[in-house]
């Protein structure tokens, strides 16, 4: 078969998506491909969160240019995408966490991005459910919420009137290093570019993706309009974030469009079973009830797992593996897929067409990873 | 043992004909047997207790029997997950307790099958089973124009319900038409003994309202609520009948949202059990509609059937083989013959919902190849029923599978799932 196509993307979840929208505009003939339907695996698993986050400079860099992308994207998604600028609340529980706060407020204004220090009154007056003793936060206003599983189809979507190829349903066996990908009927079809989009299951088929599942639980309520009116998340969450080698919980609780509730979140290395932790599950909703009392009493319709494709330094691998230029990698985004999509997308078209991106890449390249330090810690 | 730890040899889940007759046979041994149940009531859909004046014979029967076993009662109790084999997690309005078996009988009972058609989800438009409910606590009904429409022999029942509580029931449509009905043998004589006398109470209470064969609705009318239905019949005609009420019945479908939570293998809509009633899960046995859907008989004998072999009685479960199979027999021809036309498929215009809990209707419904995508893409399912009336709409009108369950099998406070315990007893 003779190459048809610029670039094939393996991977509809929202970073394959985004990648094969900006790179359909740009002028790029795509073929996206997915074994199952568009956003069925950690798109379809996670919160939907567009948060900025300053882990690290490059962390910060990332977010808060796909949150721009997103914002300037906004006025254009369909309701069904049930995109809300709800804003994100970190809530300090104790003294070191509101010196944290102090701190990160400047951090995120000299990135320009809003921020914004709430004193305990006002930390109450805004999530009045909040346990009382709590005692201030940070607000970053312009973070925002979405449903994950459609802005991945309206992504496609656009790809699509943009004249990309969808396949779902149409599993991949093989990346080839010269630009093929081989698929489940032993078929095989070309590109000039192979995008190696598929998340948790990148590492199947490029070698030396240094990415690792890390589950997470997650809980769906029944309606409660009002009850939770910001995405909000622990201070604490940063240290249980960066621990890597032990499994944590935090409290991390997202408004949804429809009045219903999520409640997160836990990670967890080394346990790809589908099957609810019993143990972490009821440690995520101690820490909840700890931080909101009253959602004790609330009523919960669901709950589920997830995986995160997390690299060893948080940063995702965007860009030509070390395999070969013909391979690339957009993956390795942990919990910050949705958010970072549209950044990845952008980023990848860039390069691909030699546009100067706005952000520095270097931070993101799968060349940073060599194979000496793909051990995780 | 601590108040959020309970152990029992043998827990039957659910307390209507099938979980008694199950909890009755179970006590003759000595294990230990606790009943777990949803409702404040016993009895089931069937039989609620509160309304024991009415309950038939039978019923009254097996409630007596039942009370005076030695099975310990947990009415009020919902089942919220499996924590490992053995161990469930059970939530009441008061809290949560970690309940361990050795053996569990699932008697969860069926639902009603509710079929979308353009003004199903008006006001006023009611499930039979539902109608059948609010006559029995005491809706008024004095003087409502009622048409009941569906399928299957509840359509009598509810008829003669609701015509004892006052209403004016203007006919009771059948879908299945009188040549079919006949062809399976579906007059009176062949609805053996306790439903024969079920089916002659009803018709002493039906006398004058016409029952229709091979009608159907096709349309419910009406702004704010029900002002009207339309029904049709297989010539194409159609016979607008003005109503104040609609129930509609189209038949039951098995709960089966635990056996998929436990792992049990499912065939054809129904848990598949052996002989001794055995799911394909060690220690988990299953008796009644979930594993065919066919009424009281049969949930009475499959009860028993599994309450004994769950406490090595089998001689006694051996003696229930055949009166089983003959209620097995009556099933097929009852299924058989109330089969739901292919019409009832092709009812729904864009514009009805399909979902009810998240509003979806068909036309969202259109981009979704099956109920994982329309879940995904447009949360039908996803709503506080979990599904359980979609799921089966969905089935019937595109065919779709409900693959798994996730749980909470029922929905259950965040603050049971802290009190919840993984500690083996």
């Amino acid at each position: 078969m003779s190459t048809t196509y610029d670039v094939i993307i393996v991977g509809a979840g929202i970073v394959g998506c985004a990648c094969a929208h900006q790179c359909s505009q740009a002028g790029l003939k795509v073929l996206i491909l997915d074994q199952g339907p568009v956003g069925g695996q950690s798109t379809g698993a996670g919160m939907g969160h567009i948060v900025t986050m300053d882990d690290s400079p490059d962390q910060l860099a990332l977010t808060h240019y796909a949150r721009r992308l997103w914002l300037e994207l906004a006025e254009d998604l369909p309701a069904h995408v049930e995109f809300q600028r709800c804003g994100t609340l970190w809530v300090a529980a104790d003294a070191e966490e509101l010196d944290a706060v102090k701190r990160k407020v400047s951090v995120y204004q000299s990135a320009g991005s809003k921020a914004q220090v709430l004193d305990a009154r006002t930390l109450h007056e805004e999530e009045p459910h909040l346990n009382p003793a709590m005692l201030g936060g940070l607000l970053i206003p312009e973070d925002a919420v979405l449903y994950p599983p459609n802005a991945a189809r309206y992504l496609v979507d656009r790809a699509r009137s943009f004249g990309a190829e969808l396949r779902t349903g149409v599993a991949v066996r093989q990346i080839g290093d010269k630009g093929s990908v081989t698929l489940g009927d032993g078929s095989s079809v070309e590109a000039g570019l192979i995008l190696n989009a598929a998340g948790c299951g990148a590492p199947a088929l490029t070698p030396h993706v240094p990415v690792r599942p890390r589950k997470g639980h997650l809980v769906v309520t029944h309606r409660y309009p009002g009850f939770v009116r910001h995405q909000m998340i622990e201070l604490g969450y940063l240290k249980s974030a960066h621990s890597v080698s032990s499994d944590s919980v935090a409290f991390n609780v997202q408004p949804r469009a429809t009045g219903q509730i999520l409640i997160g979140s836990s990670r967890q290395y080394g346990d790809d079973s589908q099957t609810i932790h019993h143990g972490l599950l009821s440690r995520m909703m101690a820490q909840a009830c700890h931080y909101m009392p009253e959602i004790g009493a609330l009523s919960v319709t669901r709950t589920w797992v997830g995986f995160r494709p997390a690299t060893p330094d948080k940063r995702p691998l965007i860009g030509p593996s070390l395999v070969s230029d013909k391979v690339w990698l957009a993956t390795g985004h942990e919990g910050l897929g949705i958010a970072t999509s549209l950044a990845t997308g952008r980023l990848v078209a860039d390069m691909i067409v030699g546009r100067t991106p706005e952000i520095p890449i270097a931070p993101y390249s799968p060349a940073r990873v060599t194979q000496e330090n793909v051990v995780h810690e | 043992m601590s108040d959020t730890t309970k152990h029992f040899d043998i827990v039957i889940v659910g307390a209507g004909p099938a979980g008694m007759a199950a909890a009755v046979a179970a006590s003759q041994s000595h294990r230990s047997v606790a009943v777990i149940e949803s409702n404040p009531w016993t009895g089931g859909q069937l039989w609620r207790r509160p309304d024991a004046a009415a309950t038939p014979r039978a019923g009254r029967h097996w409630h007596a029997r039942f009370k005076a076993c030695k099975a310990h009662l947990i009415t009020e109790a919902s089942v919220g997950d499996s924590i490992a084999p053995g161990h469930l997690l059970v939530e009441t309005p008061a809290s949560a307790f970690n309940l361990f078996y050795d053996r569990l009988i699932m008697a969860v009972g069926a639902r009603e099958q509710f079929m979308p058609f353009p003004g199903w989800t008006l006001p006023n438009v009611f499930g039979a089973g539902g109608l059948q409910l609010l006559a029995k606590s005491g809706w008024p009904l004095q003087g409502k124009r009622v048409v009941v429409a569906g399928s299957g022999p509840l359509l009598l029942a509810v008829g003669a319900q609701l015509r004892k509580r006052g209403a004016r029931v203007l006919c009771i449509a059948e879908q299945t038409s009188l040549k079919h009905l006949v062809r399976f043998g579906l007059t009176l004589p062949r609805l053996g003994p306790s439903k024969l006398w079920q089916a002659l109470v009803c018709q002493s209470q039906l006398l004058g309202v016409p029952y229709r064969t091979g009608y159907w609705p096709i349309q419910a009318h009406g702004t704010d609520r029900l002002e009207g239905v339309t029904l049709r019949r297989a010539n194409g005609a159609t016979w607008n009948v003005t109503c104040d009420m609609l129930g509609c019945a189209f038949g039951m479908v098995p709960n089966l949202e635990l056996a998929r939570l436990l792992g049990c293998d499912i065939e054809q809509g129904t848990v598949r059990v052996d002989t001794w009633q055995k799911t394909s899960v060690n220690q988990v046995y299953c008796a009644g509609e979930p594993t065919g859907v066919g009424g009281m008989d049969r949930a009475l004998i499959e009860g028993q059937i599994a309450g004994y072999a769950v406490t090595d009685q089998p001689d006694k479960a051996r003696a229930l083989f055949g009166p089983r199979q003959k209620t097995h027999d009556f099933t097929r021809v009852l299924n058989q013959g109330f089969a739901l036309r292919d019409e009832l498929r092709t009812l729904t215009t864009p514009d009805t919902i399909v979902c009810r809990c998240e509003d979806v209707t068909a036309a969202q419904l259109a981009c979704c190849d099956d109920f994982r995508t329309a879940r995904l893409y447009t949360r039908c399912g996803m709503g506080p029923c979990q599904g359980r009336n979609c799921s089966t709409a969905t089935h019937t009108l595109y065919g779709w599978e409900t693959e798994f369950s996730r749980p909470p099998v029922t929905p259950i406070r965040v603050r049971s799932l802290v009190d919840l315990s993984v500690e083996k007893e």
